[in-house]
């Protein structure tokens, strides 16, 4: 089942073109890697997927994005955020108890019933692998995790509001190894019930999670196959290149 | 190396001597105050009315008046403030137009507070007809402090990370749902600062109340808020200029419980925005 298709997909904020005639479709349940250089237009794309782009002032766009049959710009942007969840770069907890954090999207949705909160609340932090560490100081300050465990906070945040796709924007690249491997086992897991798009600096990473890997360079979709082919036989030399370390 | 040592020194004296330039004066301000004040304080003091064309008796018009006119003022300003700094800050978008108007607000914070006191006169007094009044001095001293509030709390507004502004909206909250539990909380005790020092400001000033609100001599309470009232700082005024023959003791009088006031206000406002840091988690 196809999720998002996207159709000739141009991007501009003021006179920059960030992206260039991007089409292609999200398969249900897959994890997409998204790799390229930095400025290559991967987290503008991500952030199109759930209109964050829309936040900047000088956001134009031009094509079609369809979250299943429907075009995204039809549906109630609340509504899309909350079907479409996302994980940031940076683990960015907001400033409130552990519980707080997890719950703050479920009731921002309108459950107000502490009991439903509180089983959403572990439920959530059982399907981070969070749980175990946190259960017994759910009211102390989310800024006194770790950043993994900060980060898989974010994920836990992320699920409680029941989204059906999760945009992970580079989500290790402040994370030491052991803490990023918690996160991607978490990722894998996810997978199952989830579609996960997952922008990553980490090429490596692609390659270990991702079933299928996009390849962007300044703004285009230059390749897009499975994981295996792009990176034992790339179609386009540049894929090639960056997946080598030569450029980027 | 021996020389940049000295001028370091150098630079450390001149600046220990500036601060020292400010410190003395405050608190040699304080210390008369309190010297020659304190000796003025008593029951009668604080409760009876001024008596013998203010020779005698007490301040609690005046106390009472002042007290009316800040709490009105900071009931009017505070709300319509805070309003506007939320627009500004979250909502207008960023051009010529909005700029204009945040530097137009910055700078009606240097107006000279007679001009507000003019401005009172002409619209609250005269084209409104509330006359000479508690109202009429509140809705002045209330648009005196806007700016001060405006832009005090836009600027608490702004510090809040925009991270979390973007992780409250991805969640699918809505822009206001973010202000209301995101920004508002986190922004709250700059706000009050603000409100703080447009508390202080406005329970000071004589100008803006003196063609709007104040009493030369009222030896009763008010009963409505469309009636006059004395106020600390103008009463302070007429015992010092108008009236001969008053008490040197009762004029620092005066002045020490216009300074406790303003503290005791403070305070509360310090009280609610240390309790609001605490709550803060980052």
């Amino acid at each position: 089942m196809v999720k998002f298709t996207i159709k000739e997909l141009n991007i501009w904020f003021g006179h920059v073109h960030a992206l260039k005639q991007v089409s292609m479709e999200i398969r249900a349940n897959e994890i997409l890697s998204v790799i390229g250089p930095s400025n290559s237009g991967k987290t503008t794309f991500l952030r199109m997927l759930n209109r964050l782009n829309a936040l900047n002032q000088n956001f134009r766009m031009a094509g079609l994005i369809k979250l299943e049959q429907e075009d995204i710009k039809n549906i109630d942007t609340e509504l899309l955020r909350k079907r479409v969840g996302m994980v940031f770069a940076l683990p960015l907890p907001l400033p409130l108890s552990i519980f707080e954090n997890v719950a703050y999207g479920v009731r921002m949705h309108g459950t107000k019933n502490k009991k439903v909160l509180t089983k959403k609340v572990e439920e959530s932090l059982k399907e981070a692998y969070l749980w175990e560490e946190v259960k017994d100081r759910l009211n102390e300050s989310a800024f006194k995790l770790s950043g993994g465990q900060q980060q898989r906070l974010c994920i836990a945040r992320t699920l409680a509001v029941e989204p059906e796709v999760i945009l992970f924007d580079e989500p290790c690249s402040g994370l030491d190894p052991i803490s990023t491997a918690k996160v991607e086992d978490a990722m894998v897991k996810l997978k199952e019930k989830y579609t996960i798009v997952l922008v990553t600096n980490n090429v490596k990473q692609a390659a270990r999670v991702g079933e299928r890997t996009a390849f962007f360079l300044s703004g285009e979709l230059i390749e897009l196959d499975k994981t295996d082919k792009v990176f034992t036989a790339p179609k386009d030399k540049r894929t090639d290149g960056y997946i080598r370390g030569k450029f980027g | 190396m021996r020389n940049s040592y000295r001028a370091q020194n150098i630079a450390f004296f001149f600046l220990f001597l500036a601060t020292l330039l400010i410190v003395v004066p405050v608190g040699l301000i304080v210390v008369i105050i309190i010297q020659k004040g304190l000796p003025a304080i008593n029951w009668q003091f604080l409760s009876d009315i001024p008596r013998q064309g203010m020779r005698a008796g007490g301040i609690f018009p005046a106390i009472v008046g002042t007290v009316y006119l800040v709490s009105g003022a900071i009931i009017f300003a505070l709300p319509i403030g805070l309003l506007a700094a939320i627009y500004l800050s979250e909502y207008s978008k960023d051009n010529l137009l909005t700029r204009l108007i945040k530097l137009a607000i910055v700078n009606l914070a240097g107006v000279p507070s007679v001009v507000y006191g003019l401005f009172g006169l002409a619209l609250f007094v005269i084209f409104f007809r509330f006359g000479a009044s508690i109202i009429s001095g509140s809705l002045t001293l209330g648009i005196m402090i806007l700016p001060v509030i405006i832009t005090t709390s836009r600027e608490a507004l702004e510090s809040v990370p925009y991270s979390f502004r973007e992780v409250s909206l991805s969640l699918g909250a809505s822009k206001w749902q973010t202000i209301r539990h995101i920004v508002l909380p986190n922004a709250m005790p700059g706000i009050l600062t603000g409100t703080i020092l447009g508390l202080g400001r406005a329970a000071g000033e004589t100008a803006p109340i003196l063609f709007t609100a104040a009493a030369f001599y009222l030896p009763q309470l008010p009963n409505s808020v469309f009636d006059q009232v004395m106020a600390l700082p103008y009463h302070l005024y007429v015992i010092s200029t108008q009236v001969p023959n008053v008490e040197e003791k009762a004029r620092y009088g005066t002045a020490f419980i216009l300074l406790a006031l303003v503290l005791f206000m403070n305070l509360v406002a310090i009280i609610i925005r240390y309790k609001f840091r605490k709550k803060k988690k980052w």
